[in-house]
């Protein structure tokens, strides 16, 4: 099966762990995702002013470039991108005013209304492949890796964008049971890492990563699974500095999903790329002898 | 009818055989020969280029004009030296616009894209409103190696911005407030020299010149008079010429000099 793939700037560079495993993994699932061929940012944050159309203008190209292709369906990894993307294909979808003011703006484009339906990659999974299929195809099963779902805001806020409705939600949690791991009801899973605020207010921003983190670890989790790489800046990148001065009693290592899944199917773990992750991540998996040590 | 247009003191500009069809140069009306560039246009209404007009062949990029028609709400461009005049037109040429151009020390400069953004923070105030792609007369996908370099994807930027010629209308249009063709500049010194691997040919040709492979025959033709050269650069027998429309492959038989 192949599918329209917008990967987002971020997944280029600093999170090239989060789609080098995504790609490695749907390949072993029978899924080719298929990058557009031409894509921009999707704009990073969608624009929260009513009136703020010019920054609707990144995200619509985009989805015209999976439209153009043919494509009724786009992948997307990164929660932040899915976010920006899936409200601006709601907006061209909803409002007919905006939607003209978008098209006209936008003439040397194919006028676009929301054809294309976005999908984050947790949701094309259990949809297009399945829990069954999916356990099936698992190589090395997570056993005894107590795995804390996180979602943050942007996969279930706003709720029309939601991959499930916040609270509720299970996708996340069904794809850890299919890997063989052992869920960890997470309390914090829909809280809020701090996200931008890390600039602008970076002292409340720890706070809320050093209290969600928390949460998960009482909880008894040995990692924390998440989609986001601006999540994964302030929970992974930053915990050194969570533990030494924000009152984090001790780490807990981050791992995206997509990591998850390679290691699960087996895949080498050079691919993985924990080079990225933070340091305690690639020592926990290797502990629990679900990827080989590798020398340094 | 048959006319000839003088410009300035006594020179001729074009020998004009066909009609004149009005256009407007910053709103003021001219009728002229409509087979015209704009730049032979204006000299014809009496402009004198002495900056915004390079090398007259399309590659120097002094010379980027916009203009409108009567009835579109477009703006067009075109470089002045190769747009042939349109009835109507109303156009002003902008051969420079202000654009940041960051100096860098290329010795010291990793071949990261963080070196771009430190060098170019307003990158990212990119909304990828296209007034840029639209804008170029080269056809570059302006927007596109923006988007490209914002992913640190230098090959992708150079290939994409290499028809680049300059010209700076992109940064007149940009509302980012950014200068994309410096950024580009940038960006492809950066690929050509630290990425991109080296060509191994060019170093053995190096060497080649180095031990002295091409001394004798440069000595030889130092020392030619004007006759034999003549000689050597007309005669087809002296030197095989690279047909006008010949393969990528072609070589010469007699690589004796290579």
């Amino acid at each position: 099966m192949k599918v329209s793939y917008y990967p987002g700037c971020t997944l280029k560079t600093k999170a090239r762990n989060l789609e080098d495993t995504a790609i490695g993994a749907l390949a072993v699932l029978g899924v080719e995702l298929v990058e557009l061929p031409r894509w921009n940012c999707c704009g990073a944050v969608t624009s929260l002013a009513q009136d703020d159309l010019l920054h609707m203008l990144a995200p619509v190209r985009d989805l015209i470039r999976a439209k153009e292709q043919g494509s009724d369906k786009l992948v997307t990894i990164c929660s932040m991108c899915y976010n920006t993307l899936a409200r601006a294909n709601l907006l061209m979808r909803n409002d007919a005013e905006k939607r003209d003011a978008l098209n006209r703006f936008m003439d040397e484009e194919p006028d676009y209304a929301g054809e294309v339906e976005v999908i984050h990659l947790l949701n094309f999974i259990r949809d297009e492949v399945g829990w069954d299929k999916l356990r099936a195809a698992v190589r090395r099963p997570l056993t005894g890796l107590r795995v804390a779902p996180y979602y943050g805001c942007t996969l279930v806020r706003p709720a029309e964008v939601a991959i499930e409705p916040a609270v509720d939600a299970t996708v996340f949690e069904k794809f850890i049971e299919a890997l063989g791991a052992q869920l960890v009801h997470n309390p914090g899973a829909f809280d809020c890492c701090g996200s931008y605020q890390i600039l602008s207010h970076p002292k409340q921003a720890l706070a809320a990563s050093a209290e969600l983190l928390g949460k998960a670890k009482n909880k008894g989790a040995d990692v924390l699974a998440l989609s986001c790489p601006l999540c994964d800046y302030n929970l992974g990148k930053r915990q050194n500095e969570l533990v030494a001065d924000h009152g984090l009693e001790s780490k807990l290592p981050t791992i995206y999903f997509t990591q998850l899944l390679a290691v699960a199917l087996g895949l080498d773990s050079s691919l993985c790329h924990f080079e990225l992750n933070h340091e305690g991540t690639r020592s926990l998996l290797e502990e629990r002898n679900l990827i080989s040590t590798v020398a340094v | 009818m048959s006319t000839t247009a003088p410009i300035g003191e006594d020179k001729i500009v074009a020998k004009v055989t066909s009609k004149h069809v009005p256009i407007y140069v910053m709103g003021k009306r001219y009728d002229v020969p409509d087979s015209l560039t704009i730049m032979k246009a204006m000299e014809y209404a009496g402009y004198k280029f002495i900056r915004g007009c390079g090398c007259r062949g399309g590659i120097c990029g002094a010379c980027g004009t916009v203009y409108k028609k009567p009835d579109d709400y477009k703006i067009h461009v075109g470089l002045a030296c190769q747009t042939v005049v349109q009835e109507g037109m109303h156009l002003t040429q902008i051969p420079f616009y202000p654009a940041t151009r960051t100096v860098f020390d290329y010795e010291q400069t990793p071949a990261v894209a963080e070196a771009v953004f430190k060098a170019y923070p307003e990158l990212f105030r990119c909304v990828a409103c296209n007034a840029c792609t639209k804008i170029c007369p080269m056809d570059v996908p302006v927007m596109d190696y923006v988007a490209a370099i914002k992913r640190g994807d230098f090959e992708k930027a150079t290939e994409l911005s290499f028809d680049c010629i300059q010209c700076g209308l992109c940064a007149s249009r940009c509302m980012a407030e950014m200068a994309q063709y410096h950024i580009a500049q940038m960006v492809r010194r950066i690929y050509g020299g630290k990425i991109k691997p080296k060509a191994t040919h060019l170093a053995v040709m190096v060497d080649n010149v180095k031990a002295g492979k091409f001394k004798d025959g440069l000595e030889q033709l130092k020392k030619a008079d004007v006759a034999t050269l003549k000689q050597l650069y007309m005669s087809k027998d002296a030197r095989e010429i690279e047909p006008n429309m010949s393969e990528d492959e072609w070589v010469p038989t007699n690589n004796a000099y290579l």
